[in-house]
């Protein structure tokens, strides 16, 4: 794999079927690298690692809890990258994580470390295109994707900004809120994805309340593909095996496909 | 320059605490670090502000709540006996008798009219000690808007009183479980909570934190405090400015805006914070709660607990431009222990008959320290900005007695 994140989905996309990114949170359990084996085997398209941090913003309860469970399992940067450097999977992986975690030393020593660990993009979702110069910067440098968020409230002006800055893909949020599972799609989730799409050839992923695979389905209709986070974790959580937790994966690709 | 001094030499502002322009940086302090879908509340906010803070009609409002409403101008009160215990000339800046009991309500009615002239129906806020609740209901109350108040769990049972007060003037209090279960978690919570509210709530942040134009706006509100501290000081003193301008820090701002009178004279600033709770003493640069400065944390970047017998000091940062303060020396920060807290506190009540509140006793504590121990030399001037009164504190008290 010596392509980019970008140009890796952008070739999945060219197979004619939906983007997949489910997520799971680094260190939640001993063996969360075994959650990564089973995504990528369940016909994932890339991973999205979390990174905890103490203080997660945009998380809702399931995410936040299983930050917390994972700082108190000791979890640090350092640790996850060390087991990233073991996984051997087919996929591209991506960080995310809040600003504080990337500029602990640098911004620059951050996404050297990720890119020496085989990560191939970041997520940093209190970074705004206000604050994410000096970290675009540092990604690029590194080869490392550096995907941005567009929300129901951003502007045209923004939006158009985003989709530019972007790289990997555009980071579609379905709703004014946090992360977590929803009932039902708003109709802002819809909108948002005719305009970027409208805007840019890099793809478009949803995330932020992907429940089920109907949702998932329902929405990808609308962009490229989704990221599917608290509905995984919930069930991790609940004490799910990594084995189910692909099982819940494929479940979503058979929907998509 | 509104003073008008008689020997005092005044020092070049150097823009010091200023508009910090379009991207909100305190040098390398301040910023944005906001999801993308609060950006455009942020946005409008700021530009909201800008309007109304050039608007006389704004300031005359907001005058006329502070004198009418608020109890403005405080009294600056001379501690008689404690100064003469001390060797010094120790003056009060009168906050706890301000409506509601602390400097709070400066911000709150500032921000409120701001909430209101924008049409939110809704404030949200996040509090420790309660007072900042305390304010945000009572200022929703009078200009009939609602307030949801997000108060972490330990500091419910800690401030049951502000609880009941906030309750009673017909606001929502919201208990955090999350994490420490104090401030910290609190403003986590009411962050997570605006986002999805963000049409119709107007999020009323406490302190000089939070991503621009918050810390900015916030000392702008506080500045009355140092402005008339200020202008007090002038008509009582020789020298018309004191030596010493001191005061608590949890967040910042009733610091921020006492310091915001004085930055350009010649008096020595000095903030104090609480030993489990000192960002400016032991914390590294981060970012936390949308914006940079310094923060408690471990090697690893997460953010650690802090730890204070008063309530509204228990936060791991420090508001951004006081970060910058620190690092150009313009102002120093100090730590006082939760034992030297408590025995200012008595100290107070017993020589002046005031009652201060836990946050407050920790800037009457550093001056008896300083005082005592020689750093502030026999008969200087020492201006203390005394943030709030102890009535919410009396059961915790009751425990430490
Ligand atoms: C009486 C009093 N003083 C001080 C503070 C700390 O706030 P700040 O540092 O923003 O002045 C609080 C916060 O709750 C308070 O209630």
């Amino acid at each position: 794999m010596t392509e980019s994140l970008e140009e890796f989905l952008i070739a999945r996309r060219g197979m004619g079927r939906p983007l997949l990114v489910p997520y799971v949170t680094a260190g939640v359990t001993p063996g969360w690298t075994d959650v990564v084996r089973a995504y990528a085997d369940a016909g994932a398209d890339a991973v999205e690692l979390g990174f905890p941090f103490s203080d997660p913003m945009l998380d809702g309860v399931t995410i936040q809890e299983a930050a917390g469970r994972a700082i108190a399992a000791g979890t640090t940067v350092k640790g996850i990258l060390q087991e990233v450097a073991t996984l051997d999977v087919d996929v591209p992986l991506i960080a995310m994580t809040y600003s504080n975690l990337v500029v602990q030393q640098s911004t620059a020593q951050f996404c050297a470390a990720l890119t020496a660990s085989g990560l191939r993009g970041l997520i940093v979702p209190d970074s705004p295109l206000e604050e994410v110069g000096e970290l675009a910067d540092a990604a690029a440098a590194e080869g490392l994707d550096l995907v941005l968020l567009a929300a129901p409230s951003s502007s045209r002006a923004r939006l158009r900004e985003i989709t530019e800055r972007s790289r990997g893909f555009v980071y579609a949020l379905t709703r004014m809120g946090t992360t977590g599972e929803r009932g039902e799609i708003p109709e802002q989730a819809a909108r948002l994805g005719r305009e970027l799409k409208g805007l840019t050839d890099r793809p478009v992923l949803f995330g932020f309340g992907v429940s089920n695979p109907a949702q998932a389905a329902d929405l990808a209709g609308h962009a490229d593909g989704v990221v599917v986070a608290s509905a995984l974790m919930r069930k991790l959580l609940d004490g799910a095996r990594p084995r189910e937790l692909g099982e819940y994966v494929a479940s979503m690709r058979r929907a998509l496909d | 320059m509104s003073w008008s001094g008689r020997q005092g030499v005044m020092v070049p502002a150097a823009r010091a605490m200023s508009d910090p322009g379009a991207t909100g940086r305190f040098g390398t302090y301040g910023g944005r670090y906001v999801p993308e879908s609060l950006i455009p509340a942020c946005h409008e906010i700021e530009t909201a502000f800008r309007e109304a803070w050039s608007d006389p009609e704004f300031h005359g409002r907001l005058d006329t709540l502070l004198t009418v409403y608020a109890g403005r101008p405080t009294p600056l009160t001379p501690a008689w006996r404690l100064s003469r215990e001390l060797g010094i000339t120790l003056f009060l800046k009168r906050e706890d008798l301000a409506h509601t009991g602390s400097h709070k309500i400066n911000n709150v009615i500032g921000q409120a009219l701001l909430a209101h002239r924008m049409g939110k129906e809704r404030l949200l806020a996040e509090t420790g000690a309660g007072q900042h609740g305390v304010a945000t209901a009572t200022a929703a109350a009078l200009l009939g808007l609602k307030a949801t108040v997000f108060m972490g769990e330990r500091d419910i049972e800690r401030q049951e009183l502000n609880v009941l007060r906030m309750n009673v003037l017909g606001a929502e209090v919201v208990p955090v479980t999350t994490g420490s279960r104090t401030l910290k978690d609190a403003c986590n919570e009411a962050m997570r909570h605006w986002v999805s509210s963000v049409d119709d709530s107007y999020y009323c942040i406490g302190s000089v934190m939070g991503p621009h134009p918050y810390p900015w706006m916030v000392r702008e509100f506080q500045r009355v405090i140092g402005e008339e501290a200020r202008a007090q000081c002038a008509a009582e003193l020789p020298v018309g400015v004191p030596d010493y301008v001191v005061a608590c820090v949890g967040g910042g701002s009733n610091a921020a805006g006492t310091f915001a009178g004085f930055v350009d004279t010649t008096a020595r600033l000095v903030g104090v914070e609480a030993e489990g709770g000192a960002a400016a003493t032991f914390g590294r640069a981060g970012v936390l709660h949308g914006f940079r400065s310094l923060v408690l944390q471990d090697e690893d970047g997460q953010v650690t607990e802090a730890h204070s017998v008063a309530a509204g000091l228990d936060y791991p940062g420090i508001g951004p431009e006081h970060a910058q303060l620190r690092d150009g020396g313009r102002a120093r920060y100090e730590t006082v222990n939760d034992e030297e807290v408590v025995q200012a506190l008595l100290r107070l009540a017993r020589t002046e008959g005031i009652l201060a509140a836990l946050e407050s006793s920790h800037a009457v504590a550093w001056v008896i320290r300083a005082a005592e121990s020689g750093e502030i030399a026999p008969g200087s001037t020492v201006m203390l900005t005394l943030s709030g009164r102890g009535d919410k504190d009396i059961a915790s008290i009751k425990e430490l007695l």
